[in-house]
């Protein structure tokens, strides 16, 4: 059995009197898309901050790829490949498309003390970052501000940009929020062939898109995992049924 | 293609006016222009470093007239030690030569600005403002409290330092020295803006949590910002104690560094000229404005609370859209 690329071992979140993430234990193989549901204020996003080292857990372990990774800052984390987007798009609103990729294209090539030349002039920086936009099928918005974009196409640069970073996982929050059907099912299809490259933990609402990507799924409530299997085992899942599905007899 | 064309164009034209500003100004009888213009540059150096931090970094520094009375006092320190022929400390001799008295002056403001920096850049928003503020009145009543440097009545720099083969008693050679190192001053910030370094700071004033996102341990580039921002001020603060020939601690008090943060307000936050145009701005508006009324500061104060309003990115993007518009 191949080592698990991230590893979380009883993660524990207290907001004073809140657990946020309670005792959470989960895992991301290689190549696999794990998606994360729960209802609102199951601690979703709370979970990936804590991964990304946004915030920090009271107690717990997590690894990256076999390596623990508690200590590190998320600057660090981020350079050993693990890479986020956030549910309410957080981008550099000045800057145009490609601007938003190339940053963070020249982030991952190492330190930025470089003080004389010209960062948009250099020609293999921009081609670099075109190459994220097409993945994302943006190229023909690159010059454009992020300001003048569609809430669908900052979904797109999010993840754009989230992959410029060269991620191992790629953790994603929400990525189909406030997306119409359109939308979703292009960036579904982004995101299936995106899978050959990189394992994905995804959190998300739309059950249309999670059944159609994850290999496995988690169930959060309440902070707590009450379930981890397959699709076919969480949908006929009871107590996932109960908790989050709904008692009805249709599945979302 | 016009407008790529349009800049160049405008900069060799301000270069060449200020190129002939002092010739002009004797011919017309104005000979003070000529001093009010080196005070503009000065100011204008000043200003463009705190707007790179506060401007392209969003790091709102309150202080950053510390680092301006840093560069004053060096020289002027430097000045006393020489004409005194007594060695500071000891063993460090004065000087009176320029050429060493700005580099000194540059260094230690970035030791300074260092120190400063590493302390307060560990909080934000209005934290860092406030701790800013206190470091910078510290040192002024620091410099306040030093008698030996002529404390609250400042140091008597009795002649600007010298610089081989000028005569730096000269009115018009210190306007020019001036100008030379504003010029070379601009081109190196042009550079930084636009470098990996500067499109990272420009992006830590966006959204720090998306640059922390893609991987940016953002406190060690705020600190280089915000050393290299007090280096530049330090410079302007060098040239300064030169052309009045006085250094005191109201170079570093508070007011001061309000003073440099309504030039880069008025002229146009995050712009690289702007700060130039609201030193200039500043500057003549003082002097007319003081000319009429003691109470200046309300009429400047009027002025402020309209560009703040109205203007929508200072006076350069006023100008800016008044081109456009008739272009």
């Amino acid at each position: 059995m191949s080592t698990p690329i991230l590893n979380v071992r009883g993660l524990v979140k207290r907001f004073g009197g809140l657990l946020a993430t309670d005792h959470v234990d989960l895992t991301v193989k290689p190549g696999e898309i794990h998606a994360l549901i729960g209802p609102n204020g199951a601690g979703k996003t709370t979970l990936i901050s804590q991964l990304m080292g946004e915030l920090k857990p009271n107690e717990g372990t997590i690894e990256l790829a076999g390596k623990p990774v508690d200590d590190l800052s998320t600057a660090k984390r981020v350079s050993l490949g693990l890479a986020r987007t956030f549910q309410i798009t957080c981008l550099l609103p000045d800057y145009t498309v490609l601007d938003n990729v190339a940053i963070a294209v020249q982030v991952r090539q190492g330190h930025s003390f470089r003080f004389w030349g010209n960062a948009r002039s250099e020609a293999a920086l921009r081609e670099e970052a075109r190459k994220y936009l097409h993945t994302v099928g943006m190229e023909r918005r690159a010059d454009e501000l992020v300001a003048n974009l569609s809430h669908g196409e900052q979904k797109q640069l999010e993840l754009a940009v989230a992959l410029a970073t060269e991620p191992k996982l790629l953790l994603l929050d929400e990525p189909m929020a406030g997306l119409g059907h359109a939308e979703s099912q292009q960036m579904i299809g982004i995101l299936r062939n995106l899978k050959k490259q990189v394992s994905m933990l995804l959190v998300e609402h739309d059950m249309d898109a999670v059944f159609a990507l994850a290999d496995r799924i988690s169930v959060l409530v309440y902070g707590r995992i009450i379930a981890t299997g397959s699709v076919e085992e969480i949908r006929d899942n009871p107590e996932v049924r109960t908790a989050y599905l709904g008692e009805g007899e249709e599945v979302c | 293609m016009e407008k790529s064309l349009k800049r160049p164009a405008l900069l060799a034209a301000l270069l060449i006016a200020l190129i002939a500003l002092p010739t002009v100004a004797d011919a017309a009888g104005f000979a003070a222009l000529t001093s009010l213009a080196t005070r503009v540059l000065i100011y204008g150096i000043a200003a463009a470093s705190l707007n790179f931090v506060l401007g392209y970094g969003g790091m709102v520094s309150f202080g950053h007239a510390a680092f301006f009375g840093i560069g004053g006092y060096t020289v002027g320190i430097l000045y006393q030690h020489y004409s005194l022929g007594e060695p500071l400390f000891g063993f460090i001799p004065g000087t009176n030569q320029m050429l060493i008295t700005l580099p000194v002056a540059v260094v230690l403001s970035g030791i300074m600005a260092a120190i400063i920096g590493a302390l307060s850049l560990r909080t934000g928003g209005v934290q860092f403002i406030m701790i800013t503020l206190a470091f910078a009145q510290m040192l002024f009543f620091l410099f306040v409290s030093l008698k030996t440097y002529g404390g609250d009545d400042g140091l008597i720099i009795r002649r600007a330092n010298e610089l081989p083969w000028l005569n730096m008693r000269d009115k018009h050679t210190v306007y020019y020295v001036c100008l030379a190192i504003a010029v070379l001053f601009f081109a190196v910030l042009w550079r930084l803006v636009n470098s990996r370094f500067g499109n990272v700071i420009v992006g830590l004033r966006q959204s720090e949590k998306r640059m922390a996102a893609i991987g940016l341990p953002a406190y060690r580039y705020k600190l280089v910002a915000f050393i290299i921002s007090g280096m530049g001020c330090g410079l302007a603060g060098a040239l300064m104690a030169n052309f009045l020939r006085f250094a005191s601690p109201d170079m570093m008090h508070w007011t001061k560094s309000g003073e440099l943060m309504i030039m880069v307000i008025l002229g146009g936050v995050g712009t690289l000229f702007g700060p130039l145009i609201g030193a200039a701005v500043f500057i003549v508006l003082e002097s007319v404005l003081a000319s009429w009324t003691e109470n200046w500061q309300l009429g400047l104060g009027l002025i402020l609370l309209f560009v703040v309003l109205y203007t929508q990115g200072g006076v350069q993007a006023l100008g800016a859209r008044l081109v456009g518009r008739s272009a």
